[in-house]
């Protein structure tokens, strides 16, 4: 029986959702206000169960409504002119209205609770027959047509991948004023099976089973997988077994799945000849194992609180004697280009799981964002399948707001980044911190193994058909023909709930090893988990599904969400399933752990897969791949370009650049203090809304010990080099965290390769050039690791971001996001990068070059340039540690890293942010002696790496003077260029000049002046883009 | 007698609990986070309890509406005990989310006093639950983290905000906005001192009318309520968040306030802590 409820607003007042639509159709749509004047929202529950009148009252008035703000009908409409409301029939209350609800088998988060509370409202358990669908009504009254109307469902209320749609004109409804009840429920007919597939003989053949079955196998791989099926071993074994000589479908997915790019970092690990500009080649086998692991090594001696680095979920790291952080980042690129909503919320809450499955269990206590998109007001027509980005760049941010907020994790520090080419694939990078005691049960809480005999559980939701082939789709590249079926929504609720249990079972000792289910679903988790005992045999009718008609190989690779895999020794089974009940908890018993070396899983009592553990891990072939250097000549601006520019206008430009505007209105929506933990939020200083370049979090309340995490993203600089882009990433992270206090030799770095697709083919021809990109990027990042000390703990790659085929391919800009986390002996000794007083002395540390290559400054002038900013490791460290030494002392007041925008930006933000003016005089500012004398413009536009903007109290500037001319020990004992460019004002402006000898105006009144911009006007053109 | 023990109810999409356990602690008390399937169980019963709190989060993802389903639990499971404990006089707190859940429960700010009288100075016992507010979406129409400033009302007969003339707290939520059923209903709360904090400038004054008050006032909350009590002062409910204020680093100008040691909102908590101890 399906029963229909709709709840309304009584009053236009309390409908801020509907009161939004309007504002965006009239805004970014440009629809005008006759054309849509008002709207009003409805929420809509379609009950799939038995239910008398009384019990359908009582759930309409007491579970869905409102009883202040909200009205209600059953089996009936609120819209007027319909027969059971109380409106007259035959003048309809809107000229169209849109209804929209889930495909059947979507996720549905509020009807998942609507049954929940229908339940406890009942006082009964409801059958898995017993369903709640919603949808949303939206009703619009005006002078608009149906394209308009159709325009408004499928570019803002729905989205067609995941939601259906139903419009109804006004003429319509008065005609038939009824909308029909439709359930949601999934019924497959299909009866599942297991099946066995033959392997052709031919490559050709072959190689078109692989991209029938999106399995993403390589032709070199499908043969490995001939000739193991052929092996004599094999034979004998199967025959034996009871198993068809041929693969069956179950094997052969869970060989794609583990063999995934996705999985297996297959690029990562290959044989790579490289040729560099010079015509020099070298033989590198594995990126990973030569630069990322290596520089690691190097640096673990320097390390001793490393404690897990690339072999868990996240990298592991010692906090105090008594607790372990851990931290790691992901991107969830491909499912957000598809449905950016429910492809962000799965990136959030699934790097959420990797923490909760490191080492025991790691409570997340923090996430980060960074995200690339194009322009949000990108005006040339939008390739088939993709979202407009600025659609794209709201959703995803809905997407991880949701994510983040309802599983009560602060987001802390991200960013976000634009350029056109992320039009293809928006790149969306999710990362979170855990906190967890450094012993459980008086053994390292790092450490997990698994016994032979220990019990397969799974806990969390349900098994769907919802994201089948993720990881092999995430190795391929984006087509109009790529699979909804990879798509999923995340179920915050459900995984914060699973989250509670966890940390209590692993309190308890409840179970042994636990990691979660993500890329490649239980064929993912249990293939790693069996190499701890060597085996395992798993039945998979067991496994707890979303409706029936799966078959057998996609309950083995669903990636639904929500999920954690545990080995539970035999003993502790019983209380585990008894606390996952008292937690409202699903946790299902699904086989052993063996040590037979097979990974095996059943069907209805047969035999469905029995495949070597060797074999499935180890058994893919090396990619043997080329990589050539050919650096790019870009064109510069005209020698003398400086001559005709106003610096004013230039640099009030330059604050509304996108990449370097105030995300505020954003960022605010995220929860940023949940947990108490908060000492450096996002927004700083006089009216929290400076940027701050580090974020500090107390994760021990009783403790002065803090965490402090930044970030650095150039994608820039790779069209320059990818080498000195990487650098500047690191750099960046680096001095940001030492900007808030943090010191080097006490931070550990996360990678985050997010690359166009490096291997060369037909569609990829320039996979050489590419290759090489990501074979310099790797050794920039083992070159300043090494130089500054700072170990790698984890890091992943998406090596497949490109749209399309043939000359409308679009492929990102190579991509590295280097995360920093490191501990802060003393939070109270952090300080924020706000001007604080009047008076102040104003700093410059570094030295300013004249690297405006890649700058957003000349982006703005529509050039790349080729000086793309560089970095020198050794003085910048010891800037660093002469930094730490003096925020430590309490001699710096404020300090502000300089990067996006150069030098102007940093002193501008410093200044807005303490609603404080300043002079500057720009003739002091440390450069480079050996090079020509840089221009003003060159000098506050410059992006030179390993700046600070800081400022100092005048009784302290003698100290500090003293200890950056003296200070420093051993290698880090050297010069360190610094110096006082100008002072805090309490004028409401900023007033740059430049007295260099010759320069402008020298002689004059005012000698050196540039120009003055006022607090007001720089906020205005730093704040306008981007706040909506 | 020995510290107040507080119950601190989990489950669901509660995730504040931590904080406001340490919140607790730092007043004096003796908090016990306890999942709300045990108390239903009555392992350990609420009755074990000198003071219940209800944490902020987003229980079951605030679906059909903000703390509803969750209060549906309440009422459905734990009616009894609650009532209990309004009897027995035991404070009780709703932080955000456990304020939504609290008045969508009617506990808060439960039946009211209509008649006009001013007699009864500590108000009835709030032992009848009778929604007769709510809190819905923000004016903006968003979800949002930031600081406001507050200012207690003189006539308040909350026992949580004793004292407390004015303070500094976050409020994060989407679904803030307060709004009682009618006139009557907001005079009658004024008239019984059931207001308790309200939105004001840093100085205490009022934040001005309609649209102009934002952000001052964050989500359009009627009469710039951000705080309501019980009749008899004992039950409180807040949308800000005094747990996410427990440390002065907390404080979002800190380091130029040169602000150290405990945060402003534990205030809050050590009236609660006091008031049990008598």
């Amino acid at each position: 029986m399906l029963t229909r409820i709709e709840v309304g607003q009584k009053s236009p007042s309390t409908d801020s959702q509907a009161r939004k639509i309007l504002a965006t159709l009239h805004e970014t749509f440009r629809f005008s206000a006759e054309k849509v004047a008002k709207a009003a929202t409805l929420s809509v529950y379609t009950l799939e169960m038995e239910l008398d009148g009384t019990a359908k009252e009582r759930i309409a008035r007491d579970l869905f409504t409102d009883p202040i703000t909200e009205k209600f009908a059953i089996d009936a409409h609120l819209a007027t002119g319909s027969p059971g409301a109380a409106g007259s029939l035959g003048t309809a209350g809107f000229d169209f209205l849109i209804e929209v609800g889930y495909k059947p088998g979507v996720t549905d988060n509020v009807g998942r609770s609507s049954r929940e509370g229908i339940s406890d409202l009942l006082g009964r358990t409801l059958s898995d027959d017993d369903q709640v669908f919603t949808g949303r009504q939206f009703q619009f009254w005006g002078a608009l047509t149906r394209a308009d109307a159709e325009t408004i469902a499928t570019k803002l209320l729905a989205n067609p991948l995941i939601e259906t749609y139903l419009i109804l004109s006004k003429e319509e409804w008065r005609k038939s004023p009824a909308i029909p009840k439709t359930s949601g429920k999934v019924t497959f007919k299909h009866k599942p099976e297991v099946r066995t597939i033959e392997l052709p003989e031919s490559d050709e053949a072959l190689q078109k089973l692989s991209d029938e079955k999106v399995l993403a196998l390589t032709i070199a791989e499908m043969r490995a997988i001939k000739a193991y099926y052929a092996a004599a071993e094999t034979v004998a074994h199967r025959t034996k077994a009871g198993l068809p000589a041929s693969p069956t479908d179950v094997e052969l997915e869970v060989l794609a799945q583990t063999w995934s790019e996705h999985c297996k970092h297959k690029i990562f690990a290959a044989d790579i000849e490289y040729t560099d500009e010079t015509g020099k080649r070298e033989n590198i086998s594995s990126l990973y194992k030569t630069y990322i692991k290596a520089a690691t090594e190097k640096v673990r001696p320097k390390a001793p609180w490393l404690k897990s680095v690339f072999t868990d979920n996240a990298g592991i790291i010692a906090f105090t004697e008594d607790w372990d952080v851990s931290m790691k980042a992901e991107t969830h690129n491909s499912p957000s280009a598809l449905d950016p909503y429910g492809g962000a919320m799965t990136g959030i809450v699934g790097v959420n799981r990797d923490i909760l499955g490191s080492g025991m269990g790691s409570r997340p206590i923090f996430n980060t964002d960074v995200f690339c998109f194009a322009s949000p007001f990108y005006d040339k027509p939008i390739p088939e399948k993709l979202h407009h980005p600025r659609r794209i760049f709201k959703e995803v941010h809905r997407g991880v707001k949701d994510g983040g907020n309802e599983s009560g994790i602060p987001t802390v520090n991200g960013s976000i980044v634009f350029d056109d080419r992320f039009l293809g694939k928006p790149l969306v990078f999710c990362g979170t911190g855990g906190l967890h005691p450094s012993t459980v049960n008086g053994k390292p809480s790092w450490q997990k193994t698994i016994e032979p005999g220990d019990r397969i559980l799974m806990a969390g939701g349900r098994i769907g058909k919802d994201g089948i082939h993720g990881a092999t789709f995430s190795s391929a590249a984006l087509t109009e023909a790529s699979p909804t079926s990879a798509v999923q929504i995340g179920d915050p609720i459900t995984q914060k709930k699973l989250s509670d249990f966890l940390l209590e079972a692993r309190d308890q000792g409840l179970y042994r090893f636990v990691t979660d289910n993500g890329a490649g679903g239980l064929s993912s988790s249990l293939g790693e988990m069996a190499r701890e005992s060597g085996g395992c045999k798993m039945h998979l009718e067991k496994a707890p599904l979303k409706y029936a008609g799966l078959d057998p190989w996609e309950i083995l690779v669903s990636e639904a969400q929500e999920r954690m895999s545990f080995a539970v020794p035999p003993e502790k089974l019983a209380a585990f399933l008894e606390l996952a009940r008292r937690r409202g908890v699903e946790a299902s018993d699904l086989g052993e752990f063996s040590g037979d070396g097979l990974f095996e899983a059943y069907f209805q009592g047969s035999l469905a897969c029995s495949l070597s553990m060797e074999f499935l891990h180890e058994g893919n072939p090396k990619l043997k791949l080329k990589a050539r250097w050919a650096p790019p000549r870009h064109s510069e601006p005209p020698v003398n370009f400086w001559a005709s520019r106003d610096l004013k206008a230039d640099a009030l430009t330059l604050l509304s650049a996108l990449n370097i505007c105030s995300k505020e209105s954003w960022v605010r929506q995220y929860d940023h203090e949940v947990q108490g933990m908060s000492v450096i939020k996002p927004f700083v200083g006089e009216k929290a809304d400076g940027p701050s370049d580090a974020a500090v979090v107390r994760p021990l309340y009783d403790r002065k010990e803090g965490l402090v995490v930044s970030h650095g993203i150039v994608p820039r600089y790779s069209d320059i080099d990818c080498y000195h882009m990487t650098a500047c990433a690191l750099d960046e992270a680096v001095r940001n965290a030492v900007a808030v206090g943090a010191r080097p030799g006490t931070l550990a770095g996360l990678d985050n390769f997010c690359w166009p697709d490096p291997v060369e083919s037909e569609n990829t021809p320039d996979g050489q050039l590419k290759l090489a990109h990501l074979v310099r990027s790797n050794q920039a990042l083992y070159d300043y690791c090494v130089a500054y000390g700072l170990p790698l703990i984890s890091g992943k790659d998406s090596m497949k971001n490109d749209y399309g085929r043939g000359k409308d391919k679009i492929s990102v800009p190579p991509t590295l996001l280097f995360t920093v986390i490191g501990k802060i002996d003393d939070v109270e000794k952090t300080i924020t990068m706000d001007a604080k007083a009047a008076g102040d002395r104003l700093y410059a540390l570094g030295v300013t070059r004249n690297e405006l290559g890649g700058s957003e400054y000349f982006r703005q002038l529509g050039f790349t340039g080729n000086a793309v900013p560089k970095v020198d490791a050794v003085s910048a460290l010891a800037l660093y540690h002469r930094l730490a030494d003096a925020i430590e002392k309490g001699l710096v007041r404020s300090a502000h890293d300089c990067s996006d925008g150069g030098l102007f930006t940093a002193i501008a933000e410093v200044c807005m942010a303490g609603r404080l003016g300043a002079t500057v005089d720009l003739a002091a500012l440390p450069t480079d002696a050996s090079l020509e004398a840089l221009t003003p413009g060159a000098k506050l536009f410059s992006e030179s790496q390993s700046r600070f903007v800081i400022t100092v109290t005048p009784q302290n500037c003698v100290a500090f003077e003293a200890l950056f001319h003296n200070g420093g020990s051993g290698a880090t004992a050297i010069k360190v260029p610094f110096a006082c460019i100008g002072e805090v004002t309490d004028r409401q402006d900023l007033v740059i000049r430049d007295a260099s000898p010759g320069s402008a105006g020298s002689g004059s009144a005012d000698p050196g002046f540039l120009f003055s911009a006022g607090i007001d006007e720089m906020f205005a053109s730093w704040r306008r883009p981007l706040d909506w | 007698m020995g510290k107040p023990r507080i119950a601190i109810i989990t489950g669901y999409g509660i995730n504040s609990d931590n904080e406001l356990a340490h919140s607790f602690a730092l007043a004096g008390g003796e908090p016990r986070r306890v999942h709300i399937n045990d108390l239903i169980a009555r392992k350990p019963a609420l009755s074990e309890f000198d003071v219940i709190a209800v944490p902020g989060g987003f229980s079951f993802g605030d679906h059909i509406a903000s703390g509803r389903v969750f209060a549906n639990k309440l009422k459905h499971s734990l009616a009894e005990d609650l009532h209990k404990a309004a009897e027995r006089k035991v404070p009780m707190i709703g932080i955000c989310n456990g304020f939504q859940v609290l008045v969508k429960l009617g506990i808060l700010p439960g039946k009211l006093d209509m008649s006009g009288s001013t007699a009864n100075a500590m108000g009835a016992a709030a032992t009848e639950f009778e929604q007769n507010t709510t809190l819905t979406y923000n004016d903006s129409g968003r979800f949002e983290d930031r600081w406001c400033h507050l200012s207690g009302d003189p006539a308040s007969k909350s026992i949580w905000t004793r004292g407390i003339e004015r303070i500094y707290l976050p409020i994060r939520h989407g679904e803030g906005k307060f709004i009682p059923k009618d006139a009557e209903t907001l005079a009658a709360l004024k008239r019984n001192g059931q207001i308790s904090l309200r939105y004001s400038t840093a100085t205490g004054a009022n934040p001005g009318e309609g649209a102009a008050a934002y952000p001052l006032n964050p989500n359009g909350s009627v009469d710039h309520i951000a705080g309501i009590s019980s009749a008899d002062g004992l039950i409180f409910g807040l949308m800000p968040h005094p747990e996410a204020h427990m440390l002065a680093t907390n404080h979002p100008q800190w380091q130029k306030l040169g602000l150290k040691g405990e945060g402003e909102g534990i205030r809050i908590f050590r009236n609660a802590v006091d008031y049990v101890r008598g």
